[in-house]
């Protein structure tokens, strides 16, 4: 084990005085990693309780989901709230990124600062207020206000992952666009569009997982027959442990790994 | 002749104020493309969290108050729940702190190439739900889950320990949480320190845990206050760690909003304690954003 012996930084420390580092790192990897990968194999116990490893294995948490009427109202809420969260949040939040960018104004900074407070505010008041408005306008419980609450949480984002794209981009390749006889909208979907798509698409898919994963908003302005998965689950965390939601859990994580997958698939061509 | 010469600089001067118009009204324009999202915000939550903070000072019956603060100071219940709030986020960024840095310090001591597939081990909980992390946690710190048969087994323990439904679920669920918010900036200003430095002080004489402590640790003091910053600041809003970890024994100031709203419909005591809560969370921001330099709250890389 000569290796243990060799200096390990510039600062002359053996690798040797820094085992309890090596230790400690590798400990830390598994805290952050094991807890998550864990919930995995337990949806596939046969058991009636919750057991790591599970002694035998079966579909049956699966199928108690898939036959579960509430369960699958309420997975389809998610789905179809995320997908119209996309629809709602993509273009506003890129239109309000490219416009605020392109305002040279003092206002433009604050409003750029108003459209990230959602994210800034502690979610429990970001719930309340808009329960709050819903109950005003009476949108409580509507799969209309689910749709408009992710958005505000996701706008945000959005916003941030655009302006990023757009700072990367040469705004002077719009300007020949326009001197060459485009009109400003002609140049922005011709020139300004193809160049940022993939950071749109980023933004499109982390709008979804925004709204899909979003669990307190949720819990104020979801209800009935339009409660979201995360808020039933929320529900069934406080009241009982049931494998059910381990086997949800696991469809969770597959579809946010698929398709943060595919953002990164995307990436990765848009930096060819 | 300077007849001439006077006409054009004054159609020129038109010009030029025609163009500046021009630019202003492009401007405007482009700012208003933002007008869609920023309505949507201002009427879904920021008018309506104004108006929860104004009603904080107001009774039922439209009269001015300070009664809703003033229960907030007298009854012994909401000290408690503050108390409970701070101890919770000040022991939290504490072990999150004492653990990631170390963690960052190893990572940044790394080749680029191995510490980017350690980045993936740090962000992993930043892609799976808070659910089905809480969930995780619920079931391998129950009596009979892995964490206590393990330790049983291995003789460390004869009785299950309760890890669950109290402090210190919560706590493992929220450092768990919040490690990679601390990590992340950690790591970033550590990347960035100039190794040169460290070799200088080696030469004069510095031994390793000398150089650590005049060199390596000051320079890399920005991101630390950073991340502790935004994990306290994180932590002050929980709510459902606590909720599910903490089986009802931990109530922080979310919950108790969230209850009040819910099960009570009590409007005043929640509009009061979220109006605090909201206070100290920009409070916490506005010396964030002055202390650490380059500071934002989504650190690198996210």
């Amino acid at each position: 084990m000569m290796w243990l012996d060799r200096p390990a930084t510039d600062t002359q420390i053996t690798h040797r005085s820094r085992l309890w580092l090596y230790a400690l790192a590798v400990v830390l990897f598994a805290f952050l990693i094991v807890p998550t990968l864990i919930v995995i194999p337990m949806s596939f116990s046969e058991s009636q309780y919750l057991e790591f490893p599970p002694r035998s294995l079966s579909l049956r948490w699966y199928e108690t989901y898939f036959n579960s009427r509430s369960w699958m109202q309420a997975t389809a809420t998610s789905f179809k709230a995320a997908a119209l969260t996309v629809v709602v949040a993509t273009p506003l939040g890129t239109i309000a990124a490219y416009g605020l960018y392109n305002a040279e104004l003092a206002t433009a900074r604050l409003v750029s600062l108003l459209l990230v407070t959602p994210i800034v505010i502690p979610v429990i008041l970001v719930g309340t207020a808009i329960f709050y408005a819903y109950v005003k306008l009476k949108m409580v419980n509507s799969l209309i206000g689910v749709v408009l609450a992710h958005s505000i949480l996701a706008i945000p984002i959005v916003i941030m992952i655009v302006t990023s794209a757009l700072k990367s981009f040469d705004m002077n390749q719009e300007r020949v666009a326009r001197s060459l006889g485009a009109s400003r909208i002609e140049a922005f979907f011709m020139v300004v569009l193809p160049q940022i798509k993939f950071a749109i698409l980023t933004a499109a898919v982390l709008s979804f997982l925004t709204s899909f994963d979003e669990v307190i908003v949720s819990l104020f302005v979801s209800g009935g027959e339009n409660s979201t998965l995360t808020r039933n689950m929320f529900a069934a965390l406080r009241d009982q442990i049931d494998p059910t939601i381990a086997a949800i859990s696991t469809m969770m994580i597959v579809v946010t790994s698929v398709l943060l997958a595919l953002a990164q698939l995307f990436g990765q061509q848009s930096k060819r | 002749m300077s007849a001439t010469v006077q006409a054009t600089a004054s159609l020129s001067n038109d010009h030029a104020a025609a163009l500046s118009k021009d630019r202003l009204i492009e401007r405007w324009l482009m700012l208003s493309l933002a007008a869609p999202a920023l309505l949507l915000v201002l009427v879904c939550l920021l008018v309506p969290v104004a108006w929860l903070f104004y009603m904080s000072f107001y009774t039922d019956g439209g009269q001015a108050t300070l009664v809703n603060y003033q229960r907030l100071v007298e009854q012994p219940s909401y000290a408690r729940i503050f108390w409970t709030t701070f101890e919770v986020s000040v022991l939290t960024t504490g072990i999150c702190a004492v653990l990631g840095y170390p963690l960052a310090y190893f990572m940044s001591q790394l080749s680029t190439r191995a510490a980017n597939l350690c980045m993936i081990a740090v962000l992993l909980p930043f892609w799976t739900s808070l659910l089905v992390r809480t969930y995780a946690w619920l079931v391998l710190l129950q009596r009979s889950g892995l964490i206590n048969s393990w330790g049983m087994q291995l003789g460390l323990w004869s009785e299950p320990l309760p890890l669950v439904n109290n402090m210190a679920g919560t706590l493992i669920g929220m450092v768990h949480i919040m490690l990679p918010f601390i990590v992340l900036p950690l790591y970033g200003s550590m990347r960035a320190i100039d190794r040169t430095l460290l070799q200088a002080a080696a030469n004069l004489g510095a031994g390793p845990v000398q150089s650590f402590w005049r060199v390596f640790l000051p320079l890399s003091l920005p991101g630390l206050t950073g991340g502790v910053l935004i994990v306290f600041i994180l932590c002050l809003g929980f709510y459902v760690t606590p909720e599910v970890l903490g089986g009802g024994r931990v109530i922080m100031v979310s919950s108790r909003i969230a209850s009040d709203i819910d099960t009570f419909l009590n409007w005043g005591s929640a509009s009061a304690l979220g109006a605090v809560l909201l206070v100290l969370t920009f409070l916490l921001l506005w010396i964030a954003s002055r202390v650490a330099k380059g500071f934002s709250l989504f650190g690198a890389g996210h």
